[in-house]
C-alpha cells in the first residue's frame, strides 16, 4: 500500500512541477493546489499505513493490544489543509484581481512592478 | 480493586509537567500570544481608528519590555522552555527560547514597534479600515513563533501566519504595481513553504517525531539515513524564504511595492526568519548538512552578495535599490553559514541583527524621502540636505552603517565575517564578499548624494514639500530611535556580540536547549 501510494505522490509532484513551469497564472495556481495536496500525502504515507486500527486504547489496560493506525500525521495533514486552502482561496482572488487589473494572465507580461525599459541611473549631476 | 484500578493509570510524570508554571516563564509566549489576542481586538475596533494605534503601540511595547527582561533572564540562566497544557515533548507543543531566538525576537519586536510609530502618520484611514494593523500584530506574532517554537510542524504554521499576514499587508492599496508584485511574492514563498512541509514529512518519516530537541537526540543516534536528502530539501525551502540566489527573484520584484511602511517591515523580518530557520533547522537538527553543502553554500553566499550589489547598483528608484542591498546582506548571512565555523555563525547572526534594524531604518527613511521629494527616482529626488540637514545626518550614518564602517552596528559583524572566511581558507569568498559591500557602499552612497546634496535640477531649484510639525515627529522619531540603536551597537558591541556567541554555540552544541527541555530529560 505505502508504495503505490508513494507513485501517487510522486505522480503528484510531477504534475505540479510541471504545472508550475507554465507561465500562465491559472497553471501556476492548479500546480500550486497540487503541490499541497502531495506534500499532504506525502506525510500522511511517512506515518506508515495501518488498516481500519483505531488507536484506541481499551479499559484497563496501559498501552494499545496491537499495532494502530497512526493519528499523527492525520492531526498534521488536517492542519496544513486547513492552511493550505486557505491560502489557495486567497491565491485565486488575487490572481483573479490581478488578471481583471493588469489585462493577462502571462506572468511574461506583467511587468508593472518591473517595467522592461528603465532609465539607467543618473551618472551625475 | 481499587488499588488494581489505579496502578493501571498511565504514570503521567514523564508526560507532563506538575509544577505550576511560573508567572516568568510566561515571557516565553508573550510575543506570540499578546498580538495574536490584540491582533482580534484590533479587528473589532476597525472603526475606531485613532484607537488601533495605541492598541497596537501598547501590545508591542509590552512584548519589547518582555523580551529585554526574557533576554536578560536567558543569557543568565539559559534557554527558557514552556510546554503548551504542560504536555512535555515529545507529546505536546513547546517553546523553547534560546539566545538566537530572543536575539532575533527582541530585535524584530523593536522593529515592529518602531514601524508603528511610523505608521501613525504613513498609514491612512483606507489602510486602517481594511486591516492594518491587525495584519501588523498578526505578522509580529507569527514571526515571533517562528523564532520561538521548538517544534517543526509549529514552526511551519507560524511560517503560514506571517505568510498569509504579509499577503494581507502587501496588496493593502490595491494599485497595480502592488497586485502584480504579489502575485509573485505569493507564489514563490507559497512553494518555499510547501517545500520546508515536505522537508517535515520525510523527517516524520525517518525519525516519528517533530520536536526539535526530541530530533537532535535522535539524529544524533541514527545512522546510514538519507539525511543529506532532507537537509537539502530544508536548505533550499529556507535559502528561497531568506531570498539567496537563484531564488532571489521574488524579492526585488514585490518590496518597492507596498506601503513603505509594510516594506520597511518585511525588508526587516521576513527573510531573517528564513535565515533563522535554515539556522535552527539545517544548523542545529542537523548537524553537518552547512559541511556536506559547503561547496554549494560558498557559490550561493558569494552570488547573492555580487548579485544584491550590482542590482542595487542598477536601480533607479530608490526602493529598489534598497530591495537588492537586502539581498546583498543576505548574502554576508550566507558566507558566515558558508564557511562552517562558530565564528562564521556569530558573523551571521551579529550581522542578522545588524539587517534588520539597518534595513528598517533605511526603508523607512525612503518614505520620507518620497515624502518630501514626491518621487523615489534618483532622477528626480534631491534638495534634502537644505530642507532637514538632521534627516540628513541620519541617512548618511545608516549609508555608513550598511557598509559596513566604524563605529556602527555593521562593522563588528563585517569583521567577523572577513576573519572566519580568511581562517576558513576561504580567501577568494572573503574577496567577493569585501567587493560586493564595496559595490552596495557605491549604490547607497549615491542616493545619499542625489536625494540630498543635488539641489538643482537642470536648473531649477527642487522643489520640496516640507514636514508638518506632527509628520515631522512620526516619521523622523523612529528613524533616530533605529540609528540610535545602530550606533549603541557600534560603540558598545559588547552585549551584541557576547549574545550571537551565545546563539552560535547554541547551534553547535544544543546540549542546553535539550536539558531545558524537561527535568526529566536525557
Amino acid at each position: 500500500m505505502e508504495v503505490i501510494l508513494s507513485l501517487l505522490v510522486g505522480a503528484y509532484f510531477t504534475a505540479a512541477v510541471y504545472l508550475m513551469l507554465s507561465r500562465h497564472v491559472i497553471r501556476l495556481l492548479l500546480g500550486a493546489a497540487l503541490l499541497g495536496n502531495a506534500a499532504n500525502l506525502l506525510i500522511f504515507v511517512a506515518g506508515r499505513l495501518v488498516h481500519e486500527v483505531p488507536p484506541v486504547i481499551p479499559l484497563g489496560l496501559t498501552a494499545p493490544e496491537s499495532v494502530t493506525a497512526n493519528p499523527l500525521p492525520q492531526a498534521l495533514v488536517l492542519t496544513a489543509i486547513v492552511i493550505a486552502f486557505s491560502i489557495f482561496a486567497f491565491l485565486l482572488v488575487l490572481s483573479m484581481r490581478a488578471y481583471q487589473e493588469l489585462g493577462t494572465d502571462d506572468t511574461d507580461h506583467m511587468r508593472v512592478a518591473e517595467p522592461v525599459h528603465v532609465p539607467r541611473p543618473p551618472q551625475g549631476y | 480493586m481499587a488499588d488494581e484500578t489505579t496502578s493501571s493509570y498511565v504514570d503521567l510524570s514523564v508526560a507532563y509537567v506538575d509544577a505550576t508554571v511560573q508567572a516568568a516563564d510566561y515571557l516565553v509566549v508573550l510575543p506570540v500570544i499578546g498580538p495574536l489576542i490584540m491582533s482580534a481586538f484590533c479587528l473589532m475596533l476597525r472603526r475606531q481608528q485613532h484607537v488601533q494605534p495605541w492598541i497596537a503601540g501598547i501590545t508591542l511595547g509590552a512584548v519589547f519590555f518582555g523580551n529585554i527582561a526574557l533576554a536578560l533572564r536567558i543569557m543568565e540562566s539559559g534557554p527558557v522552555f514552556m510546554a503548551m497544557g504542560r504536555w512535555l515533548p515529545p507529546f505536546g507543543i513547546s517553546f523553547n527560547a534560546d539566545a538566537l531566538s530572543v536575539l532575533m525576537t527582541l530585535t524584530a519586536s523593536l522593529v515592529s514597534l518602531v514601524c508603528v510609530f511610523y505608521s501613525a502618520k504613513s498609514v491612512d484611514g483606507d489602510g486602517r479600515r481594511y486591516g492594518f494593523y491587525p495584519f501588523l500584530l498578526m505578522l509580529t506574532a507569527g514571526v515571533s513563533g517562528a523564532f520561538l517554537t521548538a517544534d517543526l510542524f509549529n514552526l511551519y504554521v507560524w511560517f503560514e501566519v506571517l505568510l498569509i499576514s504579509s499577503f494581507g499587508l502587501i496588496v493593502l492599496g490595491n494599485s497595480h504595481a502592488q497586485l502584480d508584485g504579489a502575485v509573485k511574492y505569493a507564489f514563490l514563498n507559497l512553494v518555499a513553504t510547501t517545500l520546508f512541509l515536505i522537508g517535515i514529512g520525510y523527517t516524520y518519516g525517518l525519525f516519528g517525531t517533530l520536536n526539535m530537541a526530541d530530533l537532535t537526540l535522535r539524529i544524533a543516534e541514527s545512522d546510514g539515513l538519507p539525511l543529506g536528502t532532507v537537509a537539502l530539501l530544508f536548505i533550499f525551502a529556507f535559502a528561497m524564504k531568506a531570498a539567496a540566489f537563484p531564488l532571489n527573484f521574488w524579492l526585488p520584484a514585490s518590496y518597492h511595492t507596498p506601503n513603505i511602511v509594510t516594506s520597511a517591515l518585511f525588508a526587516a523580518l521576513l527573510t531573517k526568519v528564513g535565515i533563522y530557520a535554515l539556522l535552527r533547522v539545517a544548523g542545529m537538527l542537523l548537524p553537518g548538512s552547512f559541511d556536506t553543502f559547503q561547496e554549494v553554500l560558498i557559490w550561493v553566499a558569494a552570488l547573492t552578495s555580487l548579485l544584491g550589489a550590482a542590482g542595487a547598483l542598477a536601480s533607479t528608484d530608490i526602493r529598489k535599490v534598497l530591495g537588492f542591498l537586502v539581498l546583498s546582506g543576505i548574502g554576508a548571512m550566507f558566507v558566515g553559514i558558508a564557511v562552517v565555523s562558530p565564528d562564521g555563525l556569530r558573523g551571521a547572526v551579529l550581522y542578522a541583527v545588524h539587517s534588520i534594524l539597518v534595513m528598517a531604518a533605511l526603508y523607512l527613511a525612503a518614505g520620507v524621502i518620497g515624502r518630501m521629494t514626491g518621487s523615489f527616482d534618483l532622477h528626480s529626488v534631491g534638495g534634502l540636505y537644505r530642507a532637514h540637514p538632521f534627516f540628513a545626518a541620519l541617512f548618511l550614518i545608516l549609508v555608513f552603517a550598511i557598509s559596513g564602517l566604524p563605529p556602527f552596528s555593521g562593522f563588528w559583524p563585517k569583521v567577523i565575517l572577513v576573519r572566519s572566511s580568511m581562517d576558513a581558507g576561504e580567501g577568494w569568498l572573503t574577496a567577493a564578499y569585501l567587493v560586493s559591500s564595496f559595490i552596495a557602499m557605491i549604490a547607497i552612497g549615491r542616493v545619499w548624494l542625489f536625494a540630498f546634496w543635488r539641489d538643482d535640477l537642470d536648473g531649477t531649484r527642487i522643489a520640496i514639500t516640507p514636514l508638518t510639525r506632527d509628520e515631522a515627529q512620526a516619521y523622523i522619531t523612529p528613524i533616530a530611535i533605529l540609528v540610535a540603536v545602530i550606533v549603541g551597537i557600534g560603540l558598545i558591541a559588547d552585549p551584541a556580540v557576547h549574545m550571537a556567541s551565545a546563539a552560535a554555540i547554541g547551534i553547535i552544541d544544543p546540549s542546553a536547549y535539550i536539558t531545558s527541555v524537561s527535568p526529566v530529560g536525557p
